[in-house]
């Protein structure tokens, strides 16, 4: 399931990549003139006329060829993990690229250009410029007036941006479980839960814990000790009697995999506890844990 | 409890070599196309993009490890892109957007084209009136930068010189204007089109605007009976670059008439279909702009001659007609 991108990460995205067409426009410049400055030759004409000449491909066509080429994503989408797609589910078509790609003349170069062009206005210009600020202003917040944050190119396209970072496959949990734990000293067998005490929490829980365990911060261990204590009182759990009390981390592994095993058994049973306080009639909570047994 | 062999480690061990293959495959052919892989790996992704679909599907439904659930969903997205993404050929659907797409979309447009010409047209025979009427309009509508020192306290001689200017000008300064033309035009025209999603009056103006400059031009060179070789200086590059710039109006037009009248569907679906077709005609209008460019830049100043101007400007009319009359007809598709 994809998700919506963020008005804050599309608006990073595009400054990322107003960046880039500056700093090519640039390079284009510095080299073409560096170039006729050191040749000292004629054919300026030409030099500007080209040099005219791509300065305006580069900027109209910048995100139409990256958003063709790279299946929906500019530089600067990729770098923030956005990508624009069909609003009705079907391939990118080129003229949608297009379509969207147009509207930045009045979404974005418009209102750059009154901006560059107002600073130094007085009287009557800046008013009508202030004016004109505020007429592009509808177009440029326009993300922020519907629910889909579409701009005014992804009505015209039909498109929408959404977020599809990469993401790595991280390291089992519950399966190198057994290995942190023996690394510990600590036999997985010494700790243990009831089925009581692990039909405490839901889906939701395991997952904010998956994301504790995750953790690499400095803060982490100060996170992990809170958090196991915490998961002790609430589930009433005693350290065997023969053993020291386990460190956090390793308690916390091992009770992450109890309680992912005990919430994907029941959810092989059709039963999909969605947090802690989702408590359907047939759910265990410590009281029907026998009606289950029986 | 002791054995933790949970049935979602067990699904997970078994596949992960092939995720993770599939994995290679989609980042490299992500970075350098999916020519960067061989035949034999293109042979097995389609089967490993398969079989990570299908491992998602299973993962929802029993397990509970969400970096695995997210690695899956974001790797099948991936991979999706790589598989059924957008590859046609470049230079085919180039050939294929001029031969069938653009001009099918302005005849389909005829309604948005007609009344754009018309608002061009329009404003054009009211700035010829009033300045007919009284010359001093022809300073309140010609902007300083685009009358290049003609104006009613110009000579008819100096008038005359502007329509025949040029003609020894360098190799280099003609591409120089030609390029300086074509950028320049081509910006106000996707200008136009972007603001068509303001309900279209923008356009409505920007057309009744160029109109009224045109015809206060015109006005000032019918008073000294120049017309016929105004007409020649203009029309050599003018058929063109107007009918890019009502074309470009007409796309305004499209988008502003679907937000306006949505019709059956709604208004969001439709004005996405609008907007798509009126894109392909703001890109067909680029590269007419971008012959108007060549034609006004080098070809009028090379050619001095009214009548030679005359008989390039009717061909190119007719080429224009029979080209947007004819052209991709026959052919069935969206």
């Amino acid at each position: 399931m994809v998700e919506l991108a963020e008005r804050g990460e599309r608006a990073g995205a595009v400054l990322i990549d107003l960046l880039f067409i500056l700093i090519i426009l640039i390079v284009i410049w510095l080299a073409v003139f560096g170039a006729t400055a050191a040749r000292e030759g004629g054919g300026f004409g030409w030099i500007l006329a080209f040099v005219l000449l791509v300065s305006f491909l580069v900027r109209s066509f910048y995100f139409v060829v990256f958003e063709l080429r790279w299946q929906g994503t500019t530089p600067g989408k990729r770098l923030l993990g956005l990508r624009v797609i069909d609003r009705a589910g079907g391939p990118l078509q080129a003229q949608s690229v297009f379509a969207r790609n147009l509207m930045r003349e009045v979404e974005l170069f418009l209102p750059i250009q009154l901006l560059l062009a107002g600073s130094g206005a007085t009287g009557v210009d800046a008013l009508i410029q202030l004016l004109m600020l505020v007429w592009v202003g509808v177009f440029v917040l326009m993300p922020f007036f519907n629910r889909d944050r579409l701009r005014a190119g992804d009505l015209v396209g039909g498109t929408w941006v959404v977020s599809a970072p990469k993401a790595k496959l991280l390291p089992d949990l519950a399966g190198d479980n057994n290995r942190a734990v023996q690394a510990a000293g600590v036999a997985p067998a010494s700790i243990e839960f009831t089925e009581e005490q692990l039909a405490i929490y839901g889906i939701y829980e395991l997952h904010t814990l998956e994301e504790v365990l995750r953790r690499d911060d400095v803060n982490a261990a100060a996170a992990w000790s809170e958090v196991a204590s915490r998961i002790q009182q609430k589930i009433a759990w005693q350290p065997p009697p023969a053993l020291a009390p386990p460190e956090p981390k390793p308690f916390l592994e091992a009770f992450y995999a109890a309680l992912r095993g005990h919430l994907e058994r029941r959810m092989l049973f059709g039963v999909r506890r969605r947090d802690k306080h989702d408590r359907p009639e047939n759910d265990t909570t410590s009281g029907q844990a026998k009606n289950d047994t029986a | 409890m002791a054995e933790l062999k949970l049935k979602s480690f067990e699904f997970r061990r078994e596949r992960e070599a092939a995720w993770r293959e599939l994995e290679g495959l989609v980042t490299r052919a992500e970075s350098g196309g999916v020519r960067a892989l061989s035949p034999w790996e293109l042979m097995r992704l389609p089967t490993l993009y398969r079989g990570a679909l299908s491992a998602l599907s299973v993962a929802r439904s029993i397990s509970l490890d969400r970096a695995l659930l997210d690695y899956l969903e974001s790797l099948s997205a991936r991979a999706y892109f790589v598989v059924y993404g957008a590859r046609s050929h470049f230079g085919q659907s180039v050939l294929d957007f001029l031969r069938f797409g653009f001009p099918d979309m302005v005849r389909r447009s005829w309604g948005c084209v007609l009344i754009a010409a018309l608002c061009l047209t329009l404003g054009g025979m009211a700035g010829f009136l009033l300045t007919a009427g009284n010359p001093d309009w022809y300073f309140t509508l010609m902007p300083e930068g685009l009358a290049s020192g003609r104006s009613p306290t110009s000579t008819t001689e100096e008038l005359r010189a502007a329509l025949f200017h040029g003609g020894d000008s360098a190799e280099e300064e003609l591409v120089l204007f030609s390029s300086f033309l074509f950028t320049h035009n081509a910006g106000i025209g996707m200008f136009a089109f972007a603001l068509g999603i303001a309900l279209g009056v923008p356009t409505v103006v920007l057309l009744l605007y160029n109109g009224l400059i045109l015809g206060a031009f015109a006005a000032l060179y019918a008073g000294r009976d120049l017309s016929v070789e105004l007409w020649g200086w203009l029309l050599i590059h003018g058929g063109t670059e107007l009918s890019a710039v009502i074309l470009c109006g007409a796309a305004g037009l499209k988008i502003a008439a679907a937000v306006a009248f949505p019709g059956e569907q709604d208004r969001l679906s439709n004005l996405a279909r609008a907007g798509r077709g009126a894109a392909r005609i703001v890109l067909g209008a680029v590269v007419m702009f971008f012959i108007a460019g060549l034609l006004e830049g080098i070809g009028r100043q090379l050619i001095q001659d009214t009548v030679i101007r005359y008989a390039v400007a009717i061909a190119v009319l007719a080429f224009w007609t029979a080209y947007f009359l004819a052209a991709g007809r026959g052919r069935t598709h969206g």
